[in-house]
């Protein structure tokens, strides 16, 4: 939340920077300014809606035609959400621990092995980088769902069910995340490996030193993609977790809003549900936005 | 250079060296370092995503309901999906090629266009339009189900029947997500509104990557208006960005399928309106377990992506990478 505020400050300084700078800009761009706000409040709906939702009393949640804003804003929602999972065996934390370890876990390891790939594919040539990379395209195509019954065969066969690995190893393999990376390492000219190189850096300093930091953007963008899709996942608590306190938030919330969809108590306890699993992803996108501008604005390689 | 010599360097083993073909073996040895980067990605893309993947396709030649063992049926699957599938055939396909059509093209344009807008900003304000612009793709699930539904909702309180009755346009309530009419429309609209997802990311992350002096140069050579700028400069240095959102773009409208069932509220949409491949597959596969036919329509919508996906490449990918 820190980094929220702190971001809303430095906006607020540079808006009223921007603001004078806007002076100076011609027609066109106010125009495209102008529209572009538009357009923003417009797709910024749901987040609007998500925020609003959460903090409406009972009777407002149920009004006909529903209203996007909250006019008596109250924390009954998220209090119900507590009281209820006071009575449960398993409480609301720990699927909350789980969620966060797996997915803090997901994000590092999909950005180191996707990068490292990437790089290899990028800027190697051994016998079958081709083929495997074209292998990794091809994969992006296939529908997710006539594979899920062998690769839950091949889950229950290397006995990770029941693990937090469960969680973890299937995410790993990312293809859009190493087609993406591979395509800024594309970028990055040989020049600069080979001046490397020839000053003596072995392959893992060219990766750290170079091909890391100048990818900022891109590890940005996988982050945000990574943490939005296992944050959000179900399917492996649904499928290779029989264990109830080894299963994460986002199943917890299934079970609450499968249940409880003609219930009315249960509707204000999905809204609060719903902002608790927005905001990290809100936050996550926010940090690693941040730090594609700050990076590109020092970063000299381009 | 013998593969002796090779060996005994291991620090270069990338440098593109024409050895005069020594064995497999050696090579694979000399660039075993190549390996291990790409090691850890490898061995988990082959247990969950190839194995998985190869097993379909095989499964897709036997007739198979999750329960009793696998029977082989040869091709009959995939003659039965091309002769006799009538809704697969009238649906299905027709309002796949539709959907794709225009929202793929159109949400990948709409995609850069609107980063390069956003990339023009300034910069403090430049991430908070980012975020708006990213809202329905990072809270898709939610607006889906809850914002959409009640904004087409069928009676007079809907919001855009509201609207439209209160303008005198409309002087009864249209059934927005009853009606096989208007589904389709909806839902490419919807479609649109959501499709600034990852393909945009990247592209706005492509963009921060190019050189300023760039366009210092281009204007000295004789470049004067913006267009010219986007089409002589700015798309050739970020193709590999517009390749990929160009891919992601192929990829994500032709395996698209939760829109119509989430619209309709349930996976068959009126009339079959808005019946996509995936709808198709998510039938068979999860309502009526027929899995070994559900592959075969797996194995056809991969080689309809795969199509698209070699047109994308023909257009925006370098020499060198095809």
């Amino acid at each position: 939340m820190k980094a929220l505020q702190t971001m809303t400050r430095r906006s607020g300084v540079s808006l009223a920077r921007a603001w004078r700078k806007m002076q100076a800009v011609d027609w066109f761009q106010r125009i495209t300014l102008l529209g572009l706000i538009l357009l923003a409040l417009f797709m910024a709906l749901p987040i609007i809606f998500i925020f609003n939702h959460a903090f409406k009393p009972i009777n407002e949640l149920f009004l006909y035609p529903p209203r996007f804003i909250v006019q008596e804003p109250t924390f009954e929602n998220f209090r119900e959400l507590f009281l209820k999972t006071q009575s449960l065996v398993i409480p609301f934390t720990r699927y909350l621990f789980n969620s966060l370890l797996t997915t803090s876990l997901t994000m590092i390891a999909v950005i180191a092995v996707s990068s490292m790939a990437a790089y290899a594919f990028s800027k190697h040539v051994f016998p079958g980088s081709k083929f495997f990379f074209a292998l990794t395209i091809f994969a992006l195509m296939f529908a997710p769902e006539a594979v899920a019954i062998p690769r839950y065969l091949v889950i229950a066969n290397i006995g990770i069910m029941n693990t937090y690995f469960a969680h973890i190893i299937p995410l790993i393999a990312a293809p859009t995340s190493v087609f993406l990376m591979k395509q800024f390492v594309d970028q990055i000219p040989n020049e600069l490996m080979e001046a490397a190189r020839i000053d003596g850096a072995k392959e893992w300093l060219i990766f750290f030193r170079i091909v890391m930091p100048v990818c900022t953007p891109a590890i940005a963008t996988v982050a945000i993609l990574t943490f939005q899709g296992a944050w959000s996942q179900t399917e492996t608590s649904n499928l290779y977790i029989q264990v109830e306190s080894m299963k994460t938030l986002p199943y917890y919330v299934m079970t609450l809003t499968n249940g409880l969809a003609n219930n009315v108590v249960g509707q204000g306890v999905a809204a609060a549900v719903g902002l608790i699993m927005f905001v990290p992803n809100l936050i996550i996108f926010l940090i690693s936005q941040r730090r594609v501008l700050a990076t590109m604005a020092h970063s000299g390689i381009k | 250079m013998s593969a002796a010599t090779e060996t005994a360097k291991p620090d270069q083993p990338t440098v593109r060296t024409r050895a005069a073909q020594p064995g497999l073996l050696s090579r694979i040895w000399a660039n075993r370092i190549s390996y291990i980067f790409i090691g850890p990605f490898l061995i988990t893309f082959v247990l969950f995503i190839l194995v998985p993947v190869v097993v379909a396709i095989g499964l897709s030649f036997f007739s198979f309901n999750a329960i009793s063992m696998p029977k082989f049926i040869g091709w009959d699957n995939f003659l039965a999906i091309l002769s006799q599938d009538r809704i697969f055939l009238q649906y299905a396909i027709p309002n796949t090629f539709k959907f794709a059509l225009i929202v793929g093209p159109g949400g990948y344009m709409m995609s850069f266009f609107l980063a390069w807008l956003i990339n023009q900003l300034p910069k403090g304000i430049r991430d908070w339009f980012t975020l708006a612009i990213y809202a329905p793709s990072l809270a898709s699930g939610v607006a889906f189900a809850v914002v959409w539904p009640v904004i087409f909702s069928g009676d007079r309180v809907g919001y855009l029947n509201n609207l439209l009755l209160s303008w005198g346009i409309l002087d009864q309530p249209v059934l927005w997500l009853q009606d096989p009419k208007y589904f389709m429309y909806i839902m490419i609209g919807i479609s649109l509104w959501a499709s600034m997802g990852v393909g945009f990311l990247a592209m706005l992350a492509g963009l921060q990557t190019v050189n300023k002096e760039l366009y210092e140069a281009g204007a000295i050579d004789g470049i004067s208006n913006r267009l010219q700028e986007i089409f002589y400069l700015t798309i050739p240095a970020i193709k590999p960005q517009m390749l990929f959102g160009a891919v992601m773009a192929v990829v994500g409208t032709l395996k698209a399928g939760a829109i119509g069932a989430i619209l309709a509220g349930s996976p068959i949409t009126p009339q079959y309106s808005g019946h996509l491949m995936i709808n198709h597959i998510d039938d068979f596969a999860i309502i009526r377990y027929e899995l070994g036919y559900a592959a075969a329509l797996s194995v056809l919508l991969l080689l309809l992506v795969y199509g698209a996906t070699k047109v994308s490449f023909q257009l925006f990918g370098s020499k060198e990478d095809e």
